[in-house]
């Protein structure tokens, strides 16, 4: 039985490819316009509930200020990102990957539970009592897959007018157009913040036994060690 | 031996994230594939919302306001300046090309053809938003009286204004061009444009960005092709700073 499924490497590393060019492409979008609103409406800087830092040329896709050329890697990646993770799911449900690894149960989520969880995190002990995972990565993978990349695909489908008159409600749920372009920001950093996390705990945790599992599919013997 | 390989590994990610993607992006495949994916978009949305489906229209305490203006703000030419002086009393509006009946109106003509009145967003590319209501006939009620040619496959706009050293233009589809909502606006707010919005006529595509909504407007002509016209790509924007024509997401 191999650790990873071969679905959940293929997914991962194009899920990877595409998250950095939406990214990246979305920072270069930002510059157009670096001023976030609630509701409807928003033009006007002092109507704006935050404003964001000019993002720095190397940290954007083009590598200079190009809207247009932005626009279409940050399309063309959307489409990768949206099946991409259409199918996963579909993949994770049919063979019990998310069952049997992702799922919590009610346990996982007593706060006694949770801060044990985390002070043995902090103490480098990542116990998995016989799971793949432990509680408290079930419950980051599980907001990453069922709440923060989802939110990606329906607030960015949300601030397109092309959209909008098939699904008028989907921009109402958010309060607004310029409310759904401020959580598509709020998310993209959120999932930045996973990213981070994500890369310094692999690090921690054996990064060439990680990264090898995730390319090859690794052995389940491997993680019972680790 | 592990570390010069993820060192090489590090070095071929670093690559691809500068080098790569500038040229898959100047390549005719990644120029292809964003076209695809442009397509993809449009098909996807035509299919989602039909060829008919409104844009949400708002209620007037919604609107915003004032409505901003971007690109350009004025027509620099004596001929506008006196025709904004004079409240667009000579101005006229072409309908053309490929039709069988072409007219020639006058602000009094457009007025006196039946209003659609709607209050709508306009969503710029670069992100923001502003909330206005329209007035003005629908594009169909002109294109219906100049009767276009069977073999017309797009419509285009002229526009008095000049960006950036060339004529400002766009065009769109028929879908689009006969989309209940597609008017030849007169009125903001119920005021004759402001000239910072596009007076004394603007086109209205709501299910679009904002850069379809060609300001300025002068003459709409219905063509087979957009290939001979400014560089071929559809639009001022299209042609200048390689914007998507599909200006639906």
């Amino acid at each position: 039985m191999k650790r990873h499924r071969l679905s959940t490497r293929l997914w991962h590393w194009i899920n990877a490819a595409a998250l950095i060019v939406l990214f990246m492409s979305g920072l270069n979008i930002s510059n157009a316009h670096r001023y976030l609103y609630w509701g409807d409406y928003g033009f006007d800087p002092a109507d704006a509930w935050t404003s964001v830092i000019r993002f720095p040329a190397w940290a954007t896709l083009p590598q200079y200020y190009d809207l247009a050329a932005a626009r279409d890697w940050h399309n063309l990646g959307a489409w990768v990102f949206g099946i991409g993770l259409l199918l996963v799911w579909i993949a994770m449900l049919a063979n019990g990957h998310f069952r049997q690894d992702l799922a919590t149960s009610l346990r996982n989520w007593h706060p006694r539970e949770i801060v044990k969880e985390m002070f043995a995190h902090l103490q480098g002990k990542f116990e998995r009592q016989g799971a793949k995972y432990n509680s408290l990565q079930k419950m980051t993978y599980g907001l990453v897959y069922g709440v923060l990349l989802p939110m990606m695909v329906f607030t960015g489908l949300a601030i397109s007018p092309g959209i909008e008159p098939a699904a008028p409600w989907l921009i109402d749920i958010m309060g607004g157009r310029q409310s759904a372009r401020s959580l598509h920001f709020i998310v993209a950093w959120a999932l930045f913040a996973f990213f981070m996390v994500h890369i310094v705990m692999v690090l921690l945790s054996g990064p060439v036994m990680q990264i090898k599992a995730m390319i090859t599919g690794g052995t389940l013997e491997e993680t019972r060690n680790g | 031996m592990a570390d010069l390989r993820r060192r090489s590994l590090l070095a071929g990610i670093a690559a691809f994230g500068t080098g790569a993607c500038a040229k898959l992006a100047g390549s005719e495949t990644g120029q292809s594939l964003f076209d695809t994916a442009e397509d993809w978009h449009r098909a996807a949305h035509r299919a989602l919302a039909g060829r008919q489906t409104l844009a949400p229209e708002y209620s007037l305490e919604d609107r915003s306001p004032t409505f901003r203006g971007n690109g350009s703000l004025t027509v620099d030419t004596p001929e506008y300046r006196a025709e904004l002086a004079n409240g667009f009393a000579g101005w006229r509006i072409a309908v053309g090309g490929m039709v069988e009946n072409p007219l020639i109106l006058s602000m009094d003509d457009l007025r006196a053809l039946p209003q659609r009145t709607q209050i709508t967003r306009h969503d710029c590319v670069e992100g923001w938003s502003a909330i206005g209501e329209w007035t003005g006939p629908q594009l169909s009620t002109l294109l219906d009286a100049a009767r276009i040619r069977p073999d017309a496959n797009f419509i285009v706009f002229r526009c008095a204004d000049v960006l950036y050293g060339r004529d400002y233009y766009e065009s769109v589809d028929l879908v689009d061009a006969y989309h209940p909502q597609t008017i030849v606006a007169h009125l903001l707010n119920g005021e004759p444009i402001p000239e910072k919005n596009g007076a004394p006529l603007r086109m209205r595509i709501e299910r679009q960005l904002g850069y379809k909504h060609a300001k300025y407007l002068t003459a709409i002509e219905a063509v087979a092709s957009l290939k001979d016209i400014g560089d071929g790509k559809g639009g001022f924007w299209e042609d200048y700073g390689n914007y998507q024509w599909y200006a639906g997401i």
